[in-house]
């Protein structure tokens, strides 16, 4: 059956505002975050109710068209990329905060609601949503969900994971059902866990019950800034190794420096190298021992200037450097590539050094902006896209940024996610009998393969083909239903 | 299983294997042999051979859980990973430790309280005798899912693990994760095997995030006539912004004090700063102590070991809910015990919705049934009053968000009930299952749902 016979029916279950089938319209959805990627959709549907998205995904199931689901369309690594041949969900007319249970730090949302709202909303009770991307004023509870999306304050708080606890989902045959049921504790698989992050490849989440995290007593934001990447590193391992556990621990170098100082006028300490942003929260005696430990550590470490600020405004006006490093870099580059590999965090300053070396060999400038205290590297490959041969040269350097992190035992994603754009570095991180083992996962549910297929793995077995050496055309991919990289 | 072939099969894959005894019994189940692999070749030979000739396995770690769950349906080769007893790696600057399964919590303690640090899960000690020393294995913890106090602040093992390598049927070894904290490269198979009872494969090695050894750490404590009032002090103490690591209940029976307590860490100043806020918010008569109330974290309270039961092997349930609920959670631990004629203990993790509740060794078979069901009958009561609080109509909240699972207990009492209960997504959790382990080889029963 062909997509468009499926408009008539989708119609009746989205009503005629909820379907999008005017090319020029479905143009708009073509990519999401990562714009490198595109494939306009061929067709668009924007349900309101958990019902209607599992009547939706009912009738792909039954035409074997596959589908995509898109939250607020902010991520990284390509995972809401639409099929050409599919049908994209978008949740975005789900966004009701559903209930707010204080005692039981619970909130029930849905999917297309932002994740600073949720925070909003809990913040009368003294309570907020900890994972926070920086893209959380507009990036959607139910895309977290799909990536596990970390944040800055992920190093104290953890992930999108840590804070799941129970997930209303459309299966992908269409069947509407709860994983776990809030308490953290559901008996049986923790088919909670294991679905948070697996990048809109297992179903379409409909309502989440998250965990929500008291307000702290005190925040304390630290900015200290260094002559070099190295001190500021040596700094991070200071800190952590005198048992204090930031909030948050951020670096960013020259180049991401000047770039923000540009944009935002942001009034990093002249001339340094690398500036560490430290967040200290928690009881009041506790942040005030902390604060002056971490000052004397990166005192040690070489800091050249250190200022503190408890107060909401100037914590605000140090964070705008860094929050601000992103948009700022597009300022100074015509076109930049992301990554978002991970490192062991004592390998720190070796990988910096070797990012800078790749740099200057290839020509190709690097920004470093980074989660220092977990590792979680941002390099900025800029590159200008004018010039003929750049691109493939700045990609060339983002891969081999992503090797250095496997060499050194870390990953190739800390929060963006595979998606599509990493696909094909996933043999580099694991095994085959990892992946087929992953595999296992999307068979269980996803037995059809219709469910944001091409995502996550390079070259997916088809369900229930028996592991062996790979020969030939892969059967999916002659099928249609994969792509090989 | 009685083809000669198999004791050679077995032989040839792994070079420790020895005819099982009675002692080797789960849940009554007598397996044949006992195998012990000294690393993942011999895991995975074991399995293959498992595979080939249809042998149903139970991993073991030190066996203290291993009572746990229900009966397997078949049991004739047990694993046992006492062989995978490797620290492998303790990067100290990462605060990540890489770990063979079977280390046991004890040893793991001591080379990571060496350097300051800690894996900071506190999984209540074996149920069957009040006390296991450190014995229980990294494996087996993950393997039950099992916390204890600190799950509050820290979790449970699910949170912590960041990484896992597991050998399922017929013997293909996987890992997923890695060794960085932070990483979403692929499903997260570590999520899966936590808590699976076995089901899908043994674990052979894990890696774990770690946290720093606070430099203090107080416990206030006080006790309550009734559940409501207690229920009151549990909610205040974790509403509080004076960061609770764990605040627990006891309950030794229906008509003793009901105890709160509540531990705080950190700086000691800011921990004896805090403790006095929290002494306010408790209440008149609390006290505060830098050592743990003998019934902190014991699941198994005090009673059931020093009473005049002996050693006869209690019934023990977990019981899951949300906090807001703790009022009627308790009440239907009451009302369930009455009508059954039983007198249960309570102690847990009140302010994270989990508490164990223990019947004496020597409750009647026919009583203890009776309590299970009447438990979750009250427990479905109570959550759905705790929903009108929370304001959730038909539809949008979990339909269940209460349970009862029965972790433990005398065979007469097995017999009787039913350990799981009711599980959400059942058919889902079975294709996972078929997925995995579609010969049923992996504890089969021993799970949830029959799986």
């Amino acid at each position: 059956m062909t997509v468009e016979a499926l408009v008539p029916r989708m119609t009746e279950i989205c009503g005629p505002g909820g379907v999008v089938s005017d090319p020029a319209e479905l143009r708009t959805y073509e990519c999401d975050g990562l714009t490198s990627h595109r494939a306009a959709p061929a067709l668009v549907v924007l349900p309101e109710t958990a019902e209607q998205v599992a009547a939706v995904v009912t009738e792909c199931a039954r035409a074997r068209v596959p589908f995509v689901a898109r939250g607020s369309g902010t991520g990284l690594s390509g995972g809401a990329l639409p099929r050409t041949d599919g049908v994209l969900i978008v949740m975005s007319k789900m966004r009701r905060i559903i209930a707010i249970d204080p005692v039981s730090q619970r909130a029930i949302v849905e999917p297309g609601v932002t994740n600073l709202a949720v925070s909003t909303a809990a913040r009368p009770y003294g309570f907020f949503y900890a994972p926070d991307p920086s893209s959380q004023v507009i990036c959607s509870v139910g895309g977290n969900v799909a990536e596990n999306s970390g944040g800055a304050h992920c190093l104290k708080n953890g992930f999108t994971v840590h804070h799941v606890m129970g997930l209303q989902v459309v299966t992908p045959a269409g069947e509407l059902t709860w994983l776990g049921d809030g308490t953290g504790s559901a008996p049986g698989y923790d088919l909670v866990g294991a679905f948070t992050g697996s990048e809109g490849t297992l179903g379409i989440v409909t309502k989440i019950v998250v965990r929500l995290t008291r307000i702290p007593q005190v925040i304390t934001t630290l900015l200290a800034g260094f002559r070099t990447t190295g001190e500021g590193g040596a700094a991070v391992s200071a800190i952590i190794g005198a048992g204090i556990l930031p909030a948050a621990i951020e670096m960013m170098d020259a180049l991401a420096i000047e770039a923000a100082e540009a944009a935002v006028a942001c009034n990093y300490p002249a001339g340094a190298g690398a500036v560490l942003v430290v967040e200290l929260d928690g009881p009041e005696a506790d942040v005030r021992r902390d604060v002056a430990a971490v000052r004397a550590l990166c005192k040690e470490a070489g800091a050249t200037e250190i200022r503190a600020a408890d107060d909401p405004a100037e914590r605000a006006a140090i964070w705008a450097g860094r929050k601000s490093a992103f948009a700022a870099v597009g300022r100074i580059s015509s076109a930049y590539i992301v990554q978002d590999g991970v490192v062991p965090r004592t390998a720190l300053g070796e990988v910096l050094d070797k990012i800078a070396a790749l740099s200057s060999e290839s020509g190709i400038r690097v920004a470093n902006v980074f989660h220092a205290g977990d590792g979680n590297l941002h390099p900025l490959v800029l590159y200008d896209d004018a010039v003929p041969g750049e691109e493939a040269a700045a990609e060339k350097l983002s891969g081999a940024i992503l090797d250095l992190c496997i060499e050194h035992g870390g990953s190739i994603t800390g929060e963006h996610g595979v998606g599509t754009d990493k696909a094909k570095y996933m043999p580099k991180m694991f095994s085959a009998e990892d992946l087929d083992t992953m595999q296992l996962l999307r068979c269980a549910f996803d037995p059809a393969g219709l469910c944001n297929p091409g995502k996550i793995f390079p070259t997916p077995r088809l369900c229930g083909e028996v592991p062996g050496p790979r020969r030939g055309v892969h059967p999916a991919v002659a099928a249609g239903l994969a792509e090989q990289f | 299983m009685t083809s000669p072939s198999i004791p050679a099969a077995l032989a040839k894959a792994c070079r420790t294997v020895r005819p099982a005894g009675p002692r080797d019994a789960v849940a009554g189940v007598v397996p044949g042999w006992v195998a012990a692999p000294a690393g993942d070749d011999e895991a995975s030979a074991l399995l293959a051979a498992a595979a080939e000739h249809g042998l149903a396995v139970v991993p073991r770690g030190s066996g203290t859980r291993i009572g746990w769950g229900a009966p397997p349906r078949r049991c004739d080769l047990i694993i046992e990973t006492q062989r995978l007893n490797r620290v492998i790696e303790h990067a100290a600057g990462d605060l990540v430790v890489r770990v063979q399964a079977g280390v046991t919590l004890g040893q793991l303690a001591g080379v990571l309280g060496a350097a300051g640090q800690q894996l900071a899960l506190d999984p209540p000690p074996a149920l069957a005798n009040g006390s296991d020393g450190g014995a229980p294995t990294i494996g087996g913890m993950l393997a039950t899912g099992t916390a204890g106090p600190r799950r509050l602040r820290y979790g449970t093992p699910r949170d912590l693990a960041i990484g896992i390598t597991v050998v399922r049927p017929p013997g293909t070894v996987a890992k997923s994760g890695g060794k960085v904290v932070k990483n979403v490269a692929g499903y997260d198979l570590g999520k899966l095997y936590a808590g699976s009872f076995g089901t899908l494969g043994l674990i052979t090695e894990a890696v774990f995030r770690l946290h720093p050894v606070p430099a203090a750490a107080l416990f206030i404590t006080a006790g309550f006539a009734d559940t409501t009032a207690a229920s009151q002090a549990v909610a205040a103490a974790a509403g509080t912004d004076l960061a609770p690591v764990a605040v627990e209940i006891d309950r030794p029976g229906r008509d003793g004090l009901v105890r709160v307590a509540v531990l705080l860490d950190g700086d000691p100043a800011g921990v004896a700063e805090r403790a006095a806020l929290l002494r306010d918010v408790l209440g008149a008569g609390t006290a505060s102590s830098d050592s743990a109330p003998s019934w902190w974290g014991s699941a198994q309270p005090a009673r059931l070991v020093t009473g005049p039961h002996g050693p006869a092997e209690p019934t023990v349930l977990r019981v899951s809910f949300w906090a807001a609920a703790l009022p009627g959670v308790l009440a239907a631990i009451d009302g369930a015990g009455k009508d059954a004629g039983l007198d249960p203990a309570v102690n847990g993790s009140a302010a994270a919705g989990v508490l164990y509740v223990v019947l004496d060794g020597d409750a009647d078979p026919a009583a203890a049934a009776q309590f299970v069901t009447g438990l979750r009958d009250g427990l479905e009561q109570a959550s759905l009053d705790q929903s009108t609080g929370g304001g959730f109509a038909g539809g949008e909240a979990p339909p269940s968000r209460a349970s009862a699972v029965v972790l433990t207990a005398p065979a007469a009492v097995r017999d009787t009930v039913d350990m799981w209960g009711p599980v959400p997504s059942l058919s889902l959790m079975r294709a996972v299952k078929e997925q995995f382990d579609p010969g049923y080889l992996m504890a089969p029963g021993r799970f949830a749902g029959g799986l």
